[in-house]
């Protein structure tokens, strides 16, 4: 079992990969030689589709510009996972259209004052009141993160 | 009672590009065809500067600058990408889904209760689509499929239907029929049309209260179903309704459905054979294509797969052979690991154009007898636009000298394309 899992971690950093989508590959097609012993193993892959993505028709990917959402734990460069069926609710982390451009923000709802604000997570930079006057559009709530480490 | 229900998204490749582009709502836009040649897609405020469906974009570049309007070149895997989503949401709310185009399909609400109840499941739906891809879509639920078309016309055009418009009494209709142009009826093509105008005939009603017997001589058996089909009575198959962007042949598989793959295959191989025949009987070709298979949704019990794939073909073509081949691959590579029963698979055809439109069908090179007629072709081409031009089309190479000036990223296919937000 431990060889196996050797295995694995020599062939995920050694193979590409990039062809693999294209070119698809029967497992139980005949084969001359060594049965491949990850054979009884193929359902059991872990998909990180299926963790990622709730929502297969409303999920969206985007990537950040800018690091004005770094105190949130996201920054320059990073991926994140949108789904746009999710109703945003105060707190959220939202992608929302704002004024020309899509802009990544904290939601915060304020209910005595009845109005809404789209906070950003740095030191620097104004939050924005949403008013009648802008031109906004709520695109989607982020629900995941992708950030690369190395 | 049997009630059909037609989703039809609204002009759907121009929302697909607003979907990325909210900046774009309330604008002008307009997306062409391939090579940009003309118009293919129109937003309302579009139609509404007299834009009219197929024009060719030189003769209207006054409008497009005077009125800011926004032009985009076809962006066929994003519209496929964004289809998938589409008709893979609606397949939540009914256990019989009838894909009928790229932007168009029948959802089956026999026996789903009242009208009231109805109404807000329709407006639910067309709620959840909207917001979960952004995509507007417009549902019509009534008796038979040519009257569902007419009421998705009237959810469409009628913002107090909130997207959802139900025919389903002799009443409504009467007061339908009275307001639709009988040239807009699905199945009645100018012809027709014109023949009809000769006496008189100008609204769905007009042609409804003609004798039935006289319609049955005077036009095809069609014409006479489609008078039948007006009338409340459903004899129109899925089948046989008109092609107009896309020909979609598909079945539900009786019984518990399909599980063997290679039955699904041989399915799906038969599938794009008919489709392949009714391309060429229209003397037409094809670019693009869709597969799909999927479970029954409402078996929560077994596994549950939706596949619904797009395939681009470099060189389009009406070829029995390749487009079968192309079918079967596309489906092959989207199996998943696991045992399911299909219910229901199918193949549509899309991008279609006149079989003699495109240069691309000529450097085919299975077309022997036309050998030498390829030859003059490719000097010629190549004198006028460079050495090497027809090199790269004959490989299939990407590189076609198509002219793609307002393509929008692949923004949900594609990682180096994906949104940009600002952090």
């Amino acid at each position: 079992m431990e060889e196996y899992s050797k295995l694995s971690t020599i062939a995920a950093d050694d193979i590409d990969t990039s062809n693999f989508a294209t070119e698809s590959y029967n497992p139980n097609a005949l084969h001359a030689g060594f049965p491949s012993p990850a054979q009884n193993y193929m359902n059991g892959t872990i998909d990180l589709n299926r963790v990622l993505v709730r929502h297969r028709e409303t999920t969206f990917f985007a990537r950040v510009e800018g690091d004005t959402m770094k105190d949130a734990g996201i920054g320059n460069g990073d991926m994140v996972v949108i789904d746009k069926s999710l109703d945003a609710k105060d707190g959220d982390i939202v992608v929302a259209h704002l004024d020309g451009e899509f802009v990544l923000r904290r939601l915060q709802i304020d209910k005595k004052q009845k109005c809404a604000w789209l906070l950003p997570a740095d030191s620097k930079s104004k939050p924005t009141k949403i008013t009648d006057g802008n031109d906004l559009v709520i695109w989607g709530v982020v629900t995941y993160t992708i950030k690369k480490i190395r | 009672m049997p009630l059909f229900g037609l989703a039809d998204c609204n002009n759907f490749f121009v929302s697909c590009e607003r979907v990325f582009r909210p900046d774009l709502n309330g604008k002008p836009v307009l997306v062409l065809s391939s090579n940009d040649g003309c118009v293919i897609s129109r937003s309302n405020e579009a139609k509404a500067l007299g834009i009219k469906m197929g024009v060719p974009l030189f003769q209207i570049r006054k409008e497009v600058e005077k009125y800011e309007i926004a032009l985009f070149s076809s962006n066929y895997v994003l519209y496929g990408d964004m289809s998938r989503r589409v008709m893979s949401l609606l397949s939540c709310y009914t256990p019989k889904l009838d894909q009928y185009s790229i932007d168009e399909a029948f959802i089956d609400f026999s026996d789903m209760g009242d009208s009231k109840y109805l109404q807000k499941y329709g407006q639910e739906i067309v709620k959840s689509v909207a917001k979960g891809t952004g995509i507007p879509i417009s549902l019509g639920i009534a008796p038979t499929r040519t009257l569902a078309k007419v009421a998705s016309k009237f959810a469409k055009k009628y913002k107090g239907y909130h997207g959802c418009c139900i025919i389903d009494t002799d009443e409504k209709r009467q007061k339908a029929l009275e307001l639709f142009e009988v040239g807009d009826v699905f199945g009645i093509g100018r012809k027709i049309k014109e023949h009809l105008s000769k006496y008189g005939i100008r609204t769905a009603a007009d042609f409804a209260r003609l004798d039935g017997e006289w319609v049955r001589s005077a036009f095809s058996i069609t014409g006479y179903r489609t008078w039948r089909e007006l009338h409340g009575e459903a004899c129109i198959s899925l089948d046989e309704l008109p092609a107009k962007k896309s020909i979609c042949v598909s079945r539900s598989f009786a019984g518990e459905g399909i599980s063997d793959r290679h039955e699904l295959e041989e399915a799906i191989a038969n599938f794009a054979s008919d489709c392949a025949r009714k391309l060429r009987e229209q003397n037409t070709i094809c670019r693009q294509m869709t597969v799909f298979a999927y479970t029954s949704r409402f078996r929560t019990d077994v596994p549950q797969d939706f596949i619904n794939h797009n395939i681009r073909l470099d060189i389009g073509t009406n070829e029995t052979s390749e487009i079968i081949k192309t079918a079967i691959e596309g489906l092959r590579e989207n199996y998943r690991n696991g045992n399911f029963t299909y219910k229901k698979a199918g193949v549509i055809l899309w991008d279609i154009i006149p079989a003699n439109a495109v240069q691309g069908n000529l450097f085919d090179p299975r077309n022997r007898s036309k050998l030498s007629a390829l030859q003059q072709t490719i000097d010629e081409i190549n004198r006028r636009n460079g050495r090497g031009t027809v090199r790269n089309a004959v490989q299939g190479d990407n590189k076609l000298n198509i002219k793609r000036e307002h393509l929008s990223p692949q923004y949900t296919t594609n990682w180096d394309e994906i949104l940009v937000v600002k952090g």
